[in-house]
């Protein structure tokens, strides 16, 4: 199993404790988180990628468990094991395509995937050396999930990856997240209150605000 | 991609604000830069010139201004005094060397100074070219003059009355280049150095109805010219008699050392001396002032007095910098911490794909660093631009001897403040990205 999550608890502060069902993906699999907004599927994401701490329970990765590495080691860990899509794009406005990913590159310590052959997977090896400024929503989501997948990481985590997306670009994208799982083999966990998303993947969990 | 190839996109990206940051930084150490080149070469060079020098002694007035005429050569001289005066000095046994100069005239405002060949070897001078002076209205000329001029040996000229450009020429005579000095980056790299009996020539063959503006030299010597040549007239010497008379004496040798020889009253302008005995020092300036009607002046206590006085300027200045320094800092300071606000984000994305708190404090360090770097650089460099402009546009005072592309060791430490500036500027924004939480930027949206 390359994760467990058993028993997550949080709370933010001054709310009520949220607990969280048990997760397990394997390798190659894919997951579909599900929920209402405000359930706190977010809130499991950033358990999953450690970057909240949880209040109960364990994520492990891959043998590793998260809580237990020191703040400086969790970082390099997510930086080559986790590749996160987040809602919005969040691309680093004063570097280019391709220097956006050199910089997954850099701080994970890792080679990871050929830049321009990802680009063009994704369709988008002409938008290389364009500032990040210049591109379409669409296009942006495709760099902030090839930046994901540079690092070759063993989970790729997406939050609502399709919620400004029509349908077109909806399909596309959750079909280019499969396939590039798939190749790199890593787990794919899709958090979304997106009903379309349904359709192409099987696996789901529902997360409940208590 | 590495953190210095992150921050460097991070400057450029705002490269008004960048811009504006660097040049306000370097226009506060380009004043710093100015002022330590100017005070530095400016106290060397005064060292320099003064020394061997013990005491001036001249006609009075103000001291300061009788250091600056016959040491420095920048104002104007005091006045004249009796060389019969300055020959009983001369003979004083505190006495060791003394050295007469006749100023008063120039040539293109280089100024020609009389003197006899103790000055030459007081200054140690090299000759590139040529010899020193041997007949009366032979000249040694500064190199900086030679260039400037573009005289070469054998050169002729005629000297204009002052020591300023555009007075009355003395054209009855020319002087002839018989030397060019080496330079020896010292004030007489731009004097016309020739004997004090060319300088007496000069003037004893000047009418002196045409003289509106003279220098007491000037007019002293025209009114004893005048009166030679009536007594000379009244002993029924025959015109061509003396004529030729006139004529020999431009052909003797000068007198190398010691004051030259002359059958009437002469003036020279300035002494230059040198004790014999520490002694000297507290008895000869007293003896003088109070004993003769000549003044004396240590150029070292006189420069000394000057520095106190230029030094008001000098923190005023240096406040202004101060000042320009500590805007910069707040500059860098503002703009980095209104950076962040926007940059929140990307450094919550940099620590999701794997950036260490650490690595983004190091980041924001090292954008402030590399402002302050620029900033310092850049402001060296305006510095000595500024002064190679400044130089370049005075032709013959004292600031036209500053060397512009001198580096100097205290330029480091100009580049070791500007960082330190950095460093204060970014520590409270890069303290603010360390403390950043990712999760909850990331999820605020």
């Amino acid at each position: 199993m390359l994760l467990k999550a058993n028993s997550l608890q949080y709370a933010h502060p001054g709310q009520d404790l949220i607990s969280f069902p048990e997760i397990r993906v394997d390798s190659g699999e894919a997951l579909l988180v599900l929920g209402k907004s405000g359930s706190g599927k977010t809130t499991l994401l950033n358990l999953l990628a450690g970057l909240l701490n949880p209040k109960g329970g364990d994520v492990i990765l891959d043998g590793v468990k998260l809580s237990a590495l020191s703040d400086q080691k969790l970082d390099l860990f997510r930086g080559k094991n986790i590749g996160i899509v987040f809602q919005k794009p969040h691309l680093i406005a004063a570097l280019n395509v391709r220097q956006n990913l050199e910089l997954a590159h850099f701080f994970s310590k890792k080679k990871g995937q050929d830049i321009i052959q990802l680009l063009t997977e994704l369709g988008i090896s002409d938008k290389a050396n364009t500032s990040v400024l210049t591109l379409s929503e669409g296009e942006a989501q495709r760099v902030s999930i090839a930046r994901a997948l540079v690092t070759n990481p063993k989970l790729i985590l997406a939050d609502e990856p399709t919620s400004s997306l029509d349908d077109e670009n909806t399909e596309k994208v959750i079909r280019l997240l499969k396939a590039q799982a798939q190749k790199i083999g890593a787990a794919l966990i899709i958090v979304t209150h997106d009903q379309r998303v349904k359709n192409h993947i099987p696996h789901f969990i529902e997360v409940l605000a208590s | 991609m590495n953190l210095f190839k992150i921050s460097w996109k991070y400057l450029t990206f705002r490269p008004l604000s960048t811009g504006l940051n660097v040049f306000l930084l370097a226009l506060g150490l380009a004043i710093i830069t100015v002022l330590l080149l100017i005070q530095d070469q400016f106290e060397k060079k005064m060292n320099q010139d003064a020394a061997g020098i013990d005491l001036v002694v001249g006609a009075k007035g103000s001291p300061l201004q009788l250091i600056l005429s016959s040491v420095y050569h920048i104002d104007f001289p005091t006045g004249n005094i009796k060389m019969e005066e300055a020959q009983r000095l001369s003979r004083n046994r505190l006495v060791k060397k003394i050295i007469p100069m006749a100023l008063g005239d120039n040539f293109q405002g280089f100024r020609i100074v009389g003197t006899n060949h103790d000055y030459l070897e007081l200054y140690g001078v090299d000759f590139a070219d040529g010899k020193p002076w041997e007949v009366p209205f032979e000249v040694v000329i500064g190199s900086e003059i030679a260039t400037k001029l573009k005289l070469k040996l054998g050169d002729e000229f005629t000297s204009s009355h002052g020591i300023s450009e555009g007075s009355h020429d003395h054209d009855e005579h020319n002087f002839v280049v018989s030397g060019i000095l080496a330079p020896r980056g010292n004030v007489v790299d731009r004097l016309i150095l020739t004997s004090i009996e060319s300088v007496w020539y000069t003037h004893d063959e000047e009418p002196v109805a045409v003289e509106p503006e003279s220098s007491p030299l000037a007019e002293a010597s025209d009114k004893e010219a005048h009166e030679d040549h009536d007594h000379d007239s009244e002993g029924h010497d025959a015109t061509e008699n003396h004529d030729s008379d006139e004529h020999a004496k431009f052909h003797a040798a000068v007198s190398k050392t010691g004051f030259p020889i002359s059958d009437q009253d002469r003036e020279v302008t300035t002494l230059l001396l040198q004790y014999r005995n520490p002694i000297a020092a507290v008895q000869l300036p007293r003896m003088i002032n109070s004993g003769t009607s000549m003044q004396a002046a240590s150029p070292s206590f006189e420069m000394s007095r000057l520095f106190e006085l230029l030094g008001v300027g000098i923190s005023l200045l240096q406040g202004l910098a101060v000042v320009l320094i500590v805007i910069a800092g707040l500059g860098i300071f503002i703009a980095l911490y209104n950076s962040l606000k926007e940059r929140k984000y990307d450094l919550a994305i940099l620590r999701a794909i794997g950036a260490s708190r650490t690595q983004l404090l190091a980041l924001i360090f090292l954008e402030g660093l590399m402002l302050t770097f620029l900033g310092a650089v850049l402001g060296i460099a305006l510095g000595h631009s500024f002064l190679w402009l400044l130089v370049s546009q005075s032709d013959q005072n004292v600031v036209a001897a500053l060397q512009p592309w001198i580096f100097l060791k205290q330029e480091l430490w100009i580049i070791a403040y500007a960082l330190g500036v950095g460093v204060l500027a970014s520590i409270i924004p890069a303290w603010s990205a360390y403390q950043t939480s990712i999760a909850k930027q990331l999820t605020k949206v």
